[in-house]
């Protein structure tokens, strides 16, 4: 588990600001920057794949069901999945709304 | 221990010790006036006198870049480049400090265009000033020679972990036939072994370097450079001084001639301090008490150094070979105007700029700039700068 980087002190960071502990961006939650979120119709939702192609942040995973879902943890809302899905079947939604 | 005294261009002595410290990877795009450190180390790579890559690129961009990533795996690195290729090379100058690898790098000092300019002054390396590598200045073709090894000899050091930038003055220095003492390769050996890198990248062990720095850490990242420079100050000395046992020849980080009884003292960097030595022989021989002072560690700055040299002078008369547009005159005044600020008894400053773009600066230049910064620290004449022998 990787510390937060607001309790590390400059003393405690590897040389170079190296990271060793690899993978740990995965702690990094960065759903917290969205302000729209994608929400799968899935009754029209064809499984394709091309979200999960497109993602740049490769935030989305298929299903148990097979359907394609992005992760809201690291899922910045930038609406490429919406833009890129076939059957327009995402709609980004407003997080506040 | 055999010592070697040959006649040889200060640019081959620099490439031959590249050689006799067992680089592993050198990678350089040729620049005037650095090109021959490099073309001659090609030739040693060619010729199968160095077991090393040569890696020709395409421009110093891709040089640093080269080296930062062979340093990454713990290789030894060199580079060489002056002026616009620094130019060109600062984006990763800065990421080799911040990543802590240890590449050296020969700066052969050339002014920046424009006008479009060949010849030598510090403008090229005051543009780096702020990069957080180590900056040593050489004064002859020995000093050249001799810094090489101290370079790679610190920068490797696992309490430093920094790059370090060898200056030498272009032309003046790099295409001078000068006499250097070469020490046999077991004493190089003894004084750079061979380096072992704490956490290089490697398939086994896998490393992020060069991570996003988001504001949370960004601070506490740049703390750490700058301990490690800073921190890099007492292993600077003592290889200084393993190097004097070891070869007899002395270096610090301030160095002084006929200074200690003197009232003024000519501040230089770089090849002119022996043209101020000089005229200080002269000067003295005529009842003045002037002396030397030369800075030859110039990043991590030797503040207490500074200090200690400059007690009990009346005034200091600093000779910057770059200008800060707009600023307080030349790069070096300003650090030692804040290094003598609020210092009881501190010597007035006198800063002139002389020597742009190979602009000679003789014996009698410094001789007129000694006097005239004399009469004007008299006068109380020590804001700003003055502009050496400028038509107007």
């Amino acid at each position: 588990m990787a510390r937060p980087m607001d309790e590390i002190k400059w003393q405690e960071l590897e040389i170079g600001a190296a990271v060793s502990e690899t993978g740990n961006s995965r702690e990094y939650k960065t759903g917290t920057w969205r302000s729209l979120r994608p929400v799968v119709d899935k009754t029209q939702c064809i499984s394709c794949g091309v979200c999960w192609l497109f993602c740049p942040d490769a935030a989305i995973a298929r299903s148990e069901e097979g359907h394609f879902q992005a992760d809201l943890d690291y899922c910045k809302g930038c609406g490429i999945c919406a833009r890129e899905c076939p059957v327009g079947c995402i709609s980004m939604v407003n997080e506040e709304g | 221990m055999a010592r070697e005294r040959k006649g040889i261009e200060v640019s081959l002595a620099v490439a031959e010790a590249v050689g006799q410290a067992d680089c592993d990877v050198i990678s350089a795009y040729p620049i005037t006036p650095q090109t021959h450190i490099v073309e001659h180390l090609s030739e040693l790579v060619a010729d199968g006198h160095l077991d090393a890559e040569f890696v020709p690129v395409e421009s110093e961009h891709s040089a640093m870049s080269v080296c930062c990533g062979a340093a990454a795996v713990g290789a030894r690195t060199f580079t060489s480049t002056s002026s616009q290729g620094l130019a060109l090379m600062a984006e990763i100058f800065f990421i080799a400090s911040s990543l802590r690898l240890p590449v050296v790098m020969a700066l052969a000092n050339r002014s920046l265009s424009g006008p479009l300019s060949i010849w030598n002054d510090h403008t090229d390396t005051m543009m780096v000033r702020d990069g957080g590598w180590i900056h040593v200045f050489v004064e002859n073709g020995q000093d050249a020679y001799d810094h090489v090894f101290w370079a790679f000899r610190v920068g490797e050091d696992p309490a430093v972990r920094l790059p370090v930038a060898i200056n030498l003055d272009g032309f003046i220095l790099t295409h001078m036939i000068e006499p250097v003492e070469f020490e046999d390769d077991e004493t190089i050996k003894r004084y750079v072994p061979e380096y072992r890198m704490e956490k290089p990248l490697h398939p086994d062990k896998p490393l992020s370097m060069g991570c996003f720095g988001m504001p949370e850490i960004y601070s506490e990242a740049q703390m750490a450079r700058e301990q490690a420079l800073v921190g890099s100050f007492p292993v600077c000395v003592k290889a200084w001084e393993e190097w004097a046992e070891l070869t007899g020849r002395h270096y610090r980080p301030i160095e002084t001639y006929r200074n200690d009884d003197a009232e003024y003292a000519i501040v230089t960097m770089g090849s002119l301090g022996e043209t101020a030595m000089a005229a200080v022989d002269e000067l003295r021989d005529r009842g003045e008490k002037v002396g030397v002072i030369k800075i030859r560690l110039w990043r991590p700055f030797p503040f207490e150094d500074l200090r200690k040299a400059a007690e009990g002078k009346k005034a200091l008369i600093v000779l910057d070979r770059a200008i800060s547009f707009g600023g307080p005159g030349g790069p070096v005044a300003l650090e030692v105007r804040s290094a003598l600020y609020k210092r009881p008894q501190a010597p007035a400053v006198v800063n002139y700029v002389a020597g742009l773009a190979g602009r000679d600066v003789s014996v009698e230049d410094f001789r007129s700039i000694i006097l005239e910064g004399k009469a004007k620290a008299a006068g109380g004449e020590t804001e700003g700068y003055t502009f050496y022998g400028l038509r107007a």
